[in-house]
Order: C-alpha cells, then structure tokens, then sequence
C-alpha cells in the first residue's frame, strides 16, 4: 500500500525514480481496495506518466497524480454524476480545472464515486454502490464528494478534486481525516463541473495536508471568461503558507455549537480553538442569528436550481433511454428510470418552490435569508478574522443509518450549507478524533480573503499532528 | 378623416428577430453562419447544453439589442438580467430557454407607422434578449414520420422579442407596423431578412365585445396580415352567433390561411421563471449614450432628408427610403445623375420592374442603371427602350449596351428621319394626294416608308409627327 505522500515528497519520489513508478504504484493499490471510491480508473494514466518522464515536464503538478469527482468534465472519460442517466457518457471537452491540471503535468488517475448529482451527506445515493470510509468501512465517507476524501485518505491518490455546493468538499473531508478546501465563490471557474446548484457551489481540492491544498489551488484557481461567475482577482496560495497566527481575531459562532452537535467533536473544536490562543491569536464569541433560517433556505435554493439544471438529461442527445409513444413519455420514462429516489426528490420540490402561486412563498423568501445569512457573515467578519466551528457536528455515522430519513440527513449540513450561502471560503482540518472517528475544523474567512484562511489553517497544521493520522489499513 | 374602428380591432404584436448579423451566437462562440451548412456542424458543449457547459453574454449582442431598443425610442436597463424560462422540449437542450423576463434590455418605446388616418404611434412595450432553440426535422410527411431530427445549428442564436402594446386597428396597420420595424433593422445593420427564420411573430387580437386570442406561427408579413384578417372575421362570426370569444392560444396554419385552437388559458405553460444563476448581471447604463451618438440614420429622418437635400416628391423618398439596400443604391445613383431623374426612375421604374418579378435590389448593379438613364437623358434611346432594357437585364442578363446594340434600339438622327420623309413623300405622291383627299389610312402607310428606310431605327411616334409636319408644309 502506497503511503500518504505530500506533493513535494513525491516530487522528490518522481526525481529521483520516475512519474511512471508513482502512478504505477497508487494504481496498485486502487486495484487491490475495497472502498470503492473509484467509478472509473483511467487505463492511459500510466502513459501519459510514462510521457510526462519523456518530456522532462516542469509544471508545478508535473507526474503527481490525481483523482477527479465524476460532476468535472473530463475529455474522453465518463462523466456520470454517480447517476444512471449518465451512464455511458464521455465528456467530449475539458472543465477550466482539467486544463490547469493538465498544463502543469498532473497524472488523472480516475474518477471518483458521489452522491447522485452531489446530492447527499454520504455518497449512498450513488447508482455505483456507496464508498465505505477507510476509517471504518461500516460507515460512510461522507458527501457528497465522497470518494474524492476516501481515496486520499486511503492512499489511493495524494490528492482529489471535489465540489461543494453546501459541503459536499468539507463533509468527507472531516470524515475521512483529510483536508478539504471550499475556495471563495468566484475563485475557480466552474466550467465543466456539472451543474446542482450553480449559485452556491465550487470545485474544491482535498489533500493530506494544507501545503498540497494551497499547490493546487494555485494551479486550479484564477479567472476563466468561460464561467460569467468567476471573478479576475488573483489569490496567491502558496504566498499563505505562514507559520504566524500571533493577533489573529477568532469569531466562534454560538449558533454552530448548537443542538445536536456530539460532545466529543465539541471538544475537539474547542481544544484547537484554545491551541490557537496558545500560538497567539484570540478569540471571542460571535452571534450570527439566521444561521437557523440558512439550512431551510439552502435547501430550497439549491432545489430549485437543481430542478433547472437537471432538465436537460431526458434521453435525447446522451445517456439511456427508454422508449415511449412520443418524446415527452420518452423523457418522462427516462428520467423517471435513470435518476435515483433523492434527485426525484429534489426536482419534484424544487420544481414545487418555483411554480406559480409558491414562487414568492419559498424560492423568494428562501433569497430573502439569503442576503440575512450574508449579512451574519459581513458583520461577524468585520469583527474578527476568521471564524472556526465544527465541519460536521458528528463523526461519520454509519452506512443506512440516515438514508432512509431524508430530514435526518440534512440537519448534519446544518454547519456547512451557511457558508455557501455567503459564498465565503471554508477549510475542513483534521482536528482530532472521537472513538477513533476523525473530527474536522472548520475555518471561515471573509470572501476572496482565502490566504488568511490558508495561514491560519497552515499555522495549526505546522504546529498540531492531527492530519497525520492515517485509517488503520494504511501504514 | 379619423379612422373609426367599427368592430373595436386591437392589434398587438411579438416579433422575434434573429441577430444574424452577429458573428458569434448569444452565449457561445459558435459562428452563425450555419445557414448553409450541414445539419450540428456549428455547436459546441454550450449550445448543446451539455453538462457542465457555462453560457456568456455576447457583448455585441448586447449592443445590438440597445441599438434596437434606442432606435424604437425606448429606456435602456441599467443592467442586464438573464432568466430561466423552463419547460420540455426537444428543440431546447437544456430543458429551459435563457431569455430576460423583469428586466428586459429596453422598454417603453414607440414607432410611428402609416396608418388608416394618417400618422400612427404604435407604443413598444418591451423589447428583451433571448436564444433560439435548435431546430425539428420529421423524417418523411409531418403525419407519417418515422421519427424526428434534430439540428443544433441554430441553438443559441441570439433573438431580440420585440412587444407592442394592442395599438393596431387593423391587419393592415400590422402589416405596416412589421415592414418599418424590419426596415429599422436592416438600418440598424443588426438583421437580414432574407436568411431563413430571421423573424416570426405572434399576434394578440381581440374585438368589442370579445377576450384575446394570441395567433402564433406566423413567418411572414403577408401571413400576419392574412391570419389576423381570418381570426378577425372569426371572431365576429363567433360574436354574431351569440358565442363567446375565450382566451386561447392559436395556431395559424399558413397552407390553409386558418387559425387553429392550440389550448386554452388554463392549459397555460408554468415556466418557472427564475434569475439565471451563471450570468451576473452586467453594467450597461453607461453604454447607451456612445451608442445612441452612434445610431445610424433612420428611416424617417433619411426620407425628410432626401425630400430636402434632393428636392423629390415625398411620394418618391418614401419608396426609396423603405429599403435600406434601396436607399444606399438611389444615392449612387444619384451621385451621377440629376438626383430627381434618378429618383423616378429608380423609385418607379426599377422598384416596379423588381417587385414585379420579386426580387430585390441587390440584383441590379448601379453601373447598368446610370448608363440607361444616361441613355435616355442624351437621347440615345427613348424612354421605352430604357425600360425594355432594365427588363432585358433582369429577365436574360446582359450589359445596356449589348442589349441596346442587338435590339436596334440606339434611337436615330433628326435628320436622317427628316431625310427619309421627304424622300418617301417624293417617291409617294399616289398615297399623299390620297391621305389629303381624306383618306386617313394612308398616313399609316407613309410612316411605315419611313420606318422602312430607317430600318425600324426611328421612333415610330416621332416619325408620324415629321410627316404630318412635312405635309402641311406641302399644303400650305
Ligand atoms: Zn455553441
């Protein structure tokens, strides 16, 4: 089993033997895994290692390998959402991200597993099986990148992309003991990432450790003309990895402690938040009173969105089809087959939230939170610098334990969905563990500031041994 | 006069207008020139909504919808907001057409148009930005297809919908409310009319005593004119019976010239508008200033001009003016030419000649037209043979020239006509004592002498009038 290796470690490992032997290693151990967190394992990866040896490329990223959520569009890969109504399509294009990738020599190693259309907190809904957590395989990864988290952890690739459109990066990443990373909204291009909820979500890295998040962020990052939401302010990742938090201003949220959470993982958040005292910052409490509006008015939200987004898969142009008296039964049949119970479930409510005569009731009351929800946000982070709450308020709970309890299972978003509402950058640290489960930090930082972000991430990392704790397997 | 309007027509109006002067499509960079091209060869993962697929604003388009906007005398918005418009169709790839919705690109305009009495505002509601959809092909006869086709080509193409307000008072007044909104455009040089689907239109239309009904799938402007005159009749059929007009939706079956229920309000679409999340709105209310100081002349204002400036009859700057290609060429034309010769001939010769065989000015040259007029003007050629030459050129090609030179229509000297009649009355006298004692056939005879010496090259009138002056001579 290939160990857990940094990008400069394994810069170093590419020099000194070859791109070649590393990919050829970590598609070893992909063969041998039963987590399932692979949909897809690209059979020309070992080549394109090969070729990159050839050339002497020098990207920044240059025979690393990576892993890729199957939402991004990858050329001449499957791009199935975990869905059935995408089974069989191949993208024919790029997203923004895997041209980055490309350009700066990055070896894709496949496409990983995740909630259907990334709806979910545990990668059950995917129509390929759930992906079991390294840590425990009785229970789930988290979601909706999933897959994108087990495999890092497990040491099935160094690094993964994920998306997040109300966790979908931060959630796994703080079950599966790995960093996940939700830029700020505007600071990697969307183009190519499937849509679920455009206004809300963004392609994020997931890693082993802060240093491998900022490398690809950089790589990843910037503006594209392609996506209207992205925004020409440049960030400057790896320029964020100081070790110095000393006058850093912490605002822990009073809401994001509330019922529900597990004692544990309150402790450990509060253990990290008083380690940062120690390293010099300080911190002080901080009211954000619509947080308890925000999961209504995310889901709803992100709902409606989905109910547009997903019009477009009914059998016509790509992925299967069942035959009907015409082309709307055809459609209907389609989709009614193909896509799972909780997308059905989405598109039906969000299409409901929309319709005429519930429009104002749901969809514009749920924009009006929105902008409540912001405004928390801009006035706790005119007080302070960045904000640290639990990622998740429990460990990850076990396989079935939710799925059939839909309610149950968006509560656990309860501390993450805020954040894409304000569209203001989020980091999952590895903070410490409850009965050998791992627990995730959450840090927020004000929008487009994701280098103070990243220092403070990377200050607790330098200065704590939380996110070297590996699942038992992998040694 | 004042118009009355006995059965209480109204008219409004949607007009949809292809941008196919853009380069690129509305959202994507997929060229517009597919018109001749075989079927999804110009689309890429936007226009065919594949997943993942972003759109982006089309800057031109933009500029162009605020061209159309500032030249139907309308507000501009201060910034552009997209919407979702959805519902299932084939034609639609992603299941929701991207169009604006509460804050259309312009609003609250007018044209004037001709109308029965006179001058006529006809007020523009909205005018908002939106794409095409791709297009359906049925495989053999609409009723027995085996199946249907479908071509992306013309997905995403930007559309400008233009609304009126119910300000029309007849089919007619439609009719000339659409020829001044496409000459506008084709002012504007943001449309061609003649490309294929470059505008459609849907008609509202209701009577006294009656609700609305919205007459769609009309293609043409002589359509519009016959479906609403149907639906109008229709109506009043219906209110005569003692039958109630409902607000419906219409289909205008263009073969049969009928209007044909489609469904009925309650059937209405829901199209769960809402703000497209992936196009931010977009500043433009400094743009319209630069583009209003750049507006081109407009129809109305190039026909005060010509009157002016060329001393027509506003009859004739009319004709020229309601034809952008028309009005470029007269002042060819006119720039070597006396402009008020070339103002008749162009407006009433060759427009004439034109609409008769139904083509447009872009199959005449300027070179052919100036060297017939100046034909006639020197008394070269007579009138006539001026516009047998035009017709010669459109029906058969060929230069003026030629055309002048194989027809024997190069008009002769005075004084070879003056020579043949004398010679003919010499050679003749039989015939003339004849015509003088009264017999009025003969004059025919002496003049086809004359035409007989010229070989045919003499005007025929011309050469009467010369001989019946030449006989006075004699009798006086
Ligand atoms: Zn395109």
């Amino acid at each position: 089993m290939a160990e857990w290796m940094n990008i400069s470690t394994l810069k170093e490992t590419i020099s000194g033997s070859s791109a070649a032997e590393i990919t050829a290693s970590y598609l070893e151990t992909i063969g041998k895994s039963g987590i399932n967190g692979y949909t897809y394992v690209f059979d020309g990866a070992l080549e394109r290692a090969k070729s990159i040896d050839k050339d002497g490329h020098g990207g920044m990223l240059a025979g690393v390998p990576i892993a890729i959520k199957d939402s991004i569009s990858t050329k001449g890969m499957p791009t199935t959402c975990g869905s059935k109504i995408l089974e069989g399509y191949v993208a024919p294009y790029d997203a923004h991200v895997i041209e980055r990738l490309k350009v700066a020599g990055a070896v894709i190693l496949g496409k990983t597993n995740m909630d259907e259309f990334a709806m979910g907190t545990s990668t059950e809904s995917s129509a390929y099986g759930t992906t079991l957590n390294p840590w425990d395989p009785k229970r789930v990864p988290g979601g909706s990148s999933g897959g994108s988290a087990a495999v890092v952890a497990a040491g099935e690739t160094p690094l993964s992309l994920g998306s997040d459109t109300g966790g979908s990066v931060r959630c796994p990443a703080a079950f599966c003991g790995v960093v996940g990373f939700k830029p700020s909204y505007g600071a990697v291009s969307r183009y190519g990432l499937v849509s679920y909820a455009n206004s809300l979500e963004q392609i994020g890295p997931i890693a082993t450790s802060v240093e491998d998040i900022a490398v690809l962020m950089d790589v990843i990052g910037g503006y594209d003309s392609r996506d209207s939401t992205s925004i020409d302010k440049e960030i400057r990742y790896q320029d964020a990895l100081v070790d110095d938090v000393a006058g850093l201003n912490i605002g822990v949220p009073t809401e994001y402690f509330g019922e529900g959470i597990d004692a544990g993982v309150e402790k450990s958040v509060w253990d990290a938040i008083h380690m940062y005292e120690d390293m010099g910052a300080t911190w002080t409490q901080v009211s954000m009173p619509h947080t308890k509006y925000a999961l209504a008015a995310y889901y709803v939200i992100a709902m409606s969105e989905a109910s547009s987004n997903l019009a477009r898969f009914d059998g016509t142009r790509y992925g299967p089809r069942v035959d009907g008296e015409n082309w709307h039964v055809m459609a209907s049949r389609t989709r009614a087959s193909c896509f799972g119970k909780e997308v059905q479930r989405r598109i039906l409510l969000g299409t409901y939230a929309l319709s005429a005569g519930y429009h104002d009731k749901y969809y514009l009351k749920a924009l009006k939170v929105r902008t409540l929800v912001k405004q928390d946000f801009d006035r706790a982070l005119s007080q302070v610098d960045v904000l640290m709450a639990p990622t998740m308020p429990t460990p990850a709970f076990k396989i079935g334990e939710k799925i059939d309890d839909p309610l149950s299972l968006y509560l656990s978003d309860v501390n993450t969905v805020p954040i894409n509402l304000a569209g203001v950058p989020s980091i999952s640290v590895p903070c410490g563990q409850v009965d050998g489960l791992p627990v995730g930090l959450q840090i927020i930082g004000k929008h487009f500031d994701d280098s103070t972000l990243i220092r403070s991430a990377f200050a607790f990392e330098t200065n704590t041994d939380h996110h070297t704790m590996r699942p038992a397997e992998v040694v | 006069m004042v118009y009355e309007n006995p059965d209480g027509v109204m008219i409004g109006l949607e007009i949809h207008v292809q941008l196919n002067k853009l380069n690129t499509k509305m959202f994507c960079g997929c060229s517009t020139q597919y018109h001749n091209a075989g079927p999804n060869t110009h689309v890429c993962p936007v226009c065919l909504g594949l997943p993942g697929s972003l759109p982006v604003i089309n800057k031109r388009a933009v500029e162009y919808a605020i061209r159309i906007g500032l030249a139907l005398n309308c507000d501009i918005v201060e910034q552009t907001q997209f919407h979702r418009k959805n519902y299932y169709y084939p034609d639609l790839p992603k299941g929701f057409q991207t169009t604006q919705y509460d804050f259309p690109i312009a609003s609250g305009g007018k044209v004037v148009i001709e109308g029965e009495d006179g001058e006529h505002v006809v007020r523009i509601t909205r005018a908002h930005m939106e794409e095409d959809p791709g297009r359906l092909m049925h495989i053999g006869s609409i009723e027995k297809s085996k199946g249907t086709l479908i071509d992306y080509n013309r997905s995403g193409m930007g559309l400008i919908e233009i609304v009126s307000e119910p300000d029309m008072r007849s089919p007619k007044e439609a009719r000339r409310f659409l020829d001044k909104l496409r000459n506008i455009m084709e002012y504007l040089d943001v449309f061609d009319s003649d490309l294929e689907g470059a505008m459609k239109v849907d008609a509202n239309v209701s009577i006294m005593g009656g609700d609305r009904t919205e007459v769609k799938n009309i293609s043409s402007h002589k359509g519009a004119e016959r479906a609403l005159l149907y639906e109008i009749m229709r109506q009043k059929n219906l209110l005569r019976r003692g039958g109630n007009v409902v607000m419906e939706t219409r289909h205008f079956d263009e073969a049969r010239g009928v209007t044909i229920s489609m469904r009925t309000k309650e059937e209405e679409h829901d199209y769960r508008y809402f703000p497209e999340p992936d196009l931010v709105p977009m500043r433009v209310a400094d743009w319209a200033p630069s583009i209003y100081e750049a507006l081109p002349e407009l129809p109305d204002a190039k026909r005060e001009r010509f009157v002016s400036q060329y001393d027509m009859a506003d009859m004739h700057a009319k004709a020229l003016t309601s034809d952008i290609r028309v009005a470029d060429f007269y002042e060819l034309v006119a720039a070597v030419i006396d402009p008020r010769t070339a103002a008749a001939w162009v407006a009433d010769v060759l427009k004439g000649e034109l609409n008769y065989r139904d083509l447009n000015i872009t199959s005449f040259t300027v070179d052919d037209i100036v060297e017939i007029i100046k034909l006639v003007v020197e008394g070269k050629i007579t009138e006539k043979s001026g516009v047998q030459v035009i017709r010669t050129i459109m029906d058969e090609g060929g230069s003026p020239q030629d055309i002048v030179r194989q027809n024997g229509l190069l008009r002769v000297e005075d004084d070879i006509v003056t020579q043949a009649v004398s010679e003919v009355i010499s050679e003749n006298k039989d015939a003339l004592s004849d015509y003088i004692a009264g017999k009025g056939k003969s004059l025919n005879y002496l003049v086809g002498q004359v035409m007989k010496k010229t070989n045919g090259r003499a005007d025929a009138r011309q050469a009467r009038e010369m001989m019946l002056e030449a006989i006075d001579r004699i009798n006086k």
